[in-house]
């Protein structure tokens, strides 16, 4: 996209929905482009459902779906002739989560007659890379993360570099209609087209972290797409469903959302600082916010995300009604335990550290654990057990063995086994590999691009 | 929203609160909220919210904690690191979207309730 005569008065930014294939009504893209949007954006992914999707390179989210938003942002990007940014393909933002959407792109084109340039950007790392790297002296931890070691990033099933906005805007800039990112900030993602153009990046920035989340930051934040116009003194935020609201208070709490600080959100290339930040109501549903800065860093840093596999896990699930077992359910999980680790030992003869299992239980104390504070006797109890072992076939013996004491475990004063209530037959469920998030670092680049790999596609 | 049911017992921060959440902020952070729907209520939660009672409800280092106090929201936020890394054996809140529980369910002093 070429530069034009200086930058404009102001671009406009239309975030259909917190997600790609979270799904939004038609009328929310068709009053986004009205109000002019200059550039669509969407953030296709996040950690915040945990390490499977990374450590898997799948998505969360379901082809039908994504590929229905899809085909509803190709048009309208189309028509209007600006640029579809998408952010994060495919949950975790590996080279499977861009190919998979880049995938969808292309048949949608085919299918609808659209003539569009595709820009792939992978983010996804090799480890021995990164190893290099790191013996340069050039990751480093984030808190509350010890340093990294090479054999950390060895376990790694993928690593992802999150971008900033310089490799989509190195995207934009070749002339990309389609930009499908890999892991990417999700500011970033809805930033990129408005720094390209020149507008502030204080206001810019802090415009992407208000409207990433889609309407979170409204009045109800069910209510999907969002706004935001960029000037050179502001910028405005409205939700694109007409029954919601912004107001001061709904968009300046948006910062608090998933952060650490409200103040504060670091990029790859600086700080967002809305501290100064002034939000003023423009009307009802329009909110006005000045003064948000953007401080650069010295050095550039990438984060890093990467998943390991920890073992191999089973769920099993049984139900307990008896109020003599209920009254006692912490000494019968004392002694369940007990149990299961001496049989273990002795059935299976496994060390007691190859192996570890979780005793939930749901309904009493599960969620919170030794923060609850003194629950009260249940009417019943969802007795989870979750059991990780080195292998699928450990853990399922594990859990077989535990089977009879899930079904009649008695207390240690009963003189009689009870049954207690499974659910399924079996009650046990085999889950496969079980992922952990290992990586809070970052790598001190050179340039914001040399982590990142840029293909163009005709469609 | 005052409970009828809940006539004469001691009123919680919860109670006092348009609303208490938590939230994961990243695979291992925990971010807490409380949104208080008027300044009298807000000075109630940003007296009783303290480092201390922060560590000995969630079990975690008083040094550990980043609490930020924003009058001008009603707010006070607390962070801190992850005690159970999202997503490990041990994590039964994947997303944290759960333990607003205990800070929500703090007794407010009756002097202060209001």
């Amino acid at each position: 996209m070429p530069d034009q005569c200086g930058p404009p008065d102001s671009v406009g930014i239309l975030v259909p929905s917190g997600m790609l294939g979270a799904g939004f009504s038609p009328g929310t893209i068709t009053r986004g482009i009205s109000l002019g949007a200059d550039v669509i954006t969407v953030d296709g992914g996040s950690t915040d459902s945990g390490p499977y999707y990374l450590g898997t390179g799948t998505a969360k989210t379901t082809e039908r779906a994504v590929r229905r938003d899809l085909r509803l942002l190709l048009a309208a990007a189309s028509s209007a002739g600006i640029p579809l940014v998408v952010g994060s393909c495919g949950t975790g933002g590996t080279d499977s989560g861009v190919n998979w959407v880049a995938g969808l792109v292309n048949a949608i084109c085919v299918e609808d007659g659209l003539d569009l340039t595709i820009a792939k950007i992978f983010s996804e790392q090799q480890a021995d890379q990164l190893i290099a790297k790191l013996e340069r002296g050039r990751i480093h931890a984030l808190p509350p993360s010890a340093p990294l070691d090479a054999a950390t990033l060895a376990r790694c099933t993928h690593i992802v570099a999150m971008m900033g906005h310089e490799p989509i805007e190195q995207a934009l800039r070749a002339g990309a209609n389609v930009v499908l990112a890999g892991r990417a900030t999700d500011t970033a993602v809805s930033a990129a087209f408005a720094l390209m153009r020149g507008m502030p990046p204080g206001l810019t920035w802090h415009a992407a972290k208000i409207i990433e989340c889609g309407g979170q930051c409204t009045t109800d934040p069910r209510s999907g797409g969002v706004f935001a116009r960029i000037d050179h003194g502001g910028f405005t935020i409205e939700p694109l469903d007409p029954d919601a609201a912004c107001t001061p208070t709904s968009v300046a709490a948006h910062m608090l959302y998933e952060t650490v600080s409200p103040y504060t959100m670091r990029e790859p290339g600086g700080t967002i600082a809305v501290a100064d930040a002034v939000y003023t109501a423009v009307d009802e549903r329009i909110v006005r916010v000045e003064g948000s800065r953007f401080e650069p860093a010295e050095q550039y840093t990438v984060k890093l995300e990467g998943a390991a596999i920890t073992g191999y896990e089973t769920v099993s699930f049984a139900g307990i009604r008896d109020p003599q077992v209920l009254r006692s359910i912490d000494e019968w999980a004392g002694f369940f335990t007990k149990t299961l680790t001496e049989r273990v030992e002795t059935v299976l003869e496994l060390e007691a550290d190859s192996w570890a299992a979780d005793l939930r239980l749901y309904g009493y104390n599960a969620i919170l654990g030794d923060l609850e504070q003194s629950p009260a006797t249940p009417a019943e109890v969802g007795v989870m057990l979750l059991v990780n072992a080195e292998d699928q076939e450990t853990a399922t013996a594990i859990s077989k063995l535990a089977d009879p004491l899930l079904l009649h475990l008695p207390l240690p004063a009963m003189h009689y086994l009870p049954s207690f209530a499974f659910a399924t037959s079996p009650a046990h469920i085999d889950r496969g590999a079980a992922y952990e998030f290992v990586l809070n670092h970052v790598v001190e680049v050179d340039s914001p691009t040399e982590m990142f790999r840029l293909e163009m596609t005709n469609a | 929203m005052p409970d009828p049911d809940s006539a004469g017992a001691p009123r919680t921060l919860g109670d006092l609160a348009l609303e208490v959440r938590s939230k994961n902020a990243g695979p291992f952070w925990m971010t807490l909220e409380a949104f208080m729907p008027d300044e009298q209520a807000y000075r109630v939660a940003d007296a009783l919210i303290t480092p201390e009672l922060i560590s000995e409800l969630y079990h975690v280092p008083p040094a550990s904690l980043q609490i930020f106090r924003i009058p001008e929201l009603h707010v006070v936020k607390v962070s801190f690191p992850r005690p159970v890394v999202q997503g490990s054996l041990h994590d039964r809140d994947m997303h944290a979207g759960q333990h607003h529980v205990p800070l929500a369910n703090t007794v407010v002093p009756a002097a202060t309730a209001g």
